[in-house]
C-alpha cells in the first residue's frame, strides 16, 4: 500500500462467469461513492472498471482486479490469465472485436471496451504476453477533490 | 427533459418496479441494445430504451449513471433482473410498442428530437 494510499482492495474475476459480470466494477462505484469522491471521478472509474472486467470474463481464464485509492488518484491494476493480446494497437482501435455470438447477444463485445477505458483515463498501460496473460493499469485522477 | 410520468402515458408503458418515483426527468434519451454503446455515449441522468433484457442491463445502466430503462417490443426481464433493479432504485419500464414507434414518440415529444439521441 503506497503511502497516501487511503483504500486498497483486491477483487477476483472469473473468466466465464457472465452470471456475475459487473459485480466488482459496482462494489467499485461503491466504494468510491462512500469514500466521497466527486460523481465525475466516481462514473469514470466505474465505467473503465466495468470493461475491463467484461474483458477479464469475455477472454481470460481468470483476473484479479486491485484498487488502490489515495486522494489524488484512483488506480485499478488488472491483471489476467489468458491468450493474451496479439496485436495491442489493433485491439485499442474502436470497432475492433474478437468477440463471440454470444458475448454480442448479451450486448458486449462491440470493439469498444479497451478504447473506452482509455477514454475515462488519464492513464492507460496495456501490456500482454500471448499465452500468458494481460495486465491494465488504470488511473484517474481527482483534480484535487480530496475525500 | 422528460418525466416517467410522462414515459409511460406515450408508450402505454408498465411499470416493472412498482413504487419509483415517477417525477424523475430525464434531460435525454438513449437507444441500444448494445450496452458498450450505452457505456461509450450514453450521457449520466438518460432514459434508455433497448430490447435487451438480461442484468447486464441494469448492471451498466448503474454504472453509467443512467436514470432508467424502458424495455421495448414486449420485453421482458426476469424476477432476479427487477430485484436488481429495485436495489439499486432505476425504474423499469416495459411497453409492447417496437423500438421504432417508441423512440418516434419520444421524439415527437422533445418536439425537434434535439434533446435525445
Amino acid at each position: 500500500m503506497a503511502a497516501e494510499d487511503v483504500y486498497r482492495q483486491e477483487f477476483p474475476v472469473k473468466g466465464g462467469d457472465f452470471a456475475k459480470a459487473g459485480t466488482v466494477a459496482c462494489r467499485i462505484k461503491e466504494l468510491l461513492k462512500d469514500l466521497g469522491f466527486d460523481a465525475k471521478t466516481v462514473r469514470r472509474a466505474a465505467i473503465a472498471a466495468y470493461e475491463a472486467e467484461m474483458n477479464v470474463i469475455m477472454y481470460a481464464w481468470q483476473g484479479r482486479m486491485d484498487l488502490a485509492v489515495s486522494p489524488q488518484e484512483v488506480r485499478i491494476t488488472v491483471d489476467d490469465q489468458g491468450p493474451g493480446i496479439a496485436d495491442i494497437e489493433l485491439a485499442m482501435t474502436e470497432g475492433y472485436s474478437t468477440a463471440t455470438r454470444e458475448m454480442r447477444e448479451l450486448g458486449f463485445g462491440a470493439g469498444m471496451g479497451l478504447p473506452n477505458i482509455k477514454r475515462n483515463s488519464d492513464v492507460f498501460h496495456v501490456d500482454s504476453q500471448m499465452g500468458q496473460g494481460t495486465r491494465l493499469e488504470i488511473i484517474i485522477r481527482t483534480n484535487g477533490h480530496k475525500p | 427533459m422528460i418525466v416517467l410520468k410522462d414515459v409511460l402515458a406515450l408508450l402505454n408503458g408498465e411499470l416493472l418496479t412498482p413504487g419509483s418515483p415517477l417525477e424523475v426527468a430525464c434531460p435525454k434519451v438513449f437507444a441500444s441494445d448494445l450496452m458498450s454503446d450505452v457505456l461509450t455515449s450514453a450521457e449520466p441522468g438518460s432514459l434508455l430504451l433497448t430490447g435487451l433484457a438480461n442484468p447486464h442491463v441494469v448492471c451498466t445502466c448503474s454504472v453509467a449513471d443512467l436514470a432508467a430503462v424502458v424495455f421495448v417490443q414486449g420485453k421482458r426481464p426476469g424476477p432476479e433482473v427487477v430485484d436488481q433493479a429495485r436495489s439499486k432504485n432505476l425504474p423499469l419500464i416495459a411497453t409492447k410498442m417496437p423500438m421504432f414507434e417508441a423512440c418516434s414518440r419520444l421524439a415527437v415529444f422533445f418536439k425537434d428530437g434535439s434533446h435525445g439521441r
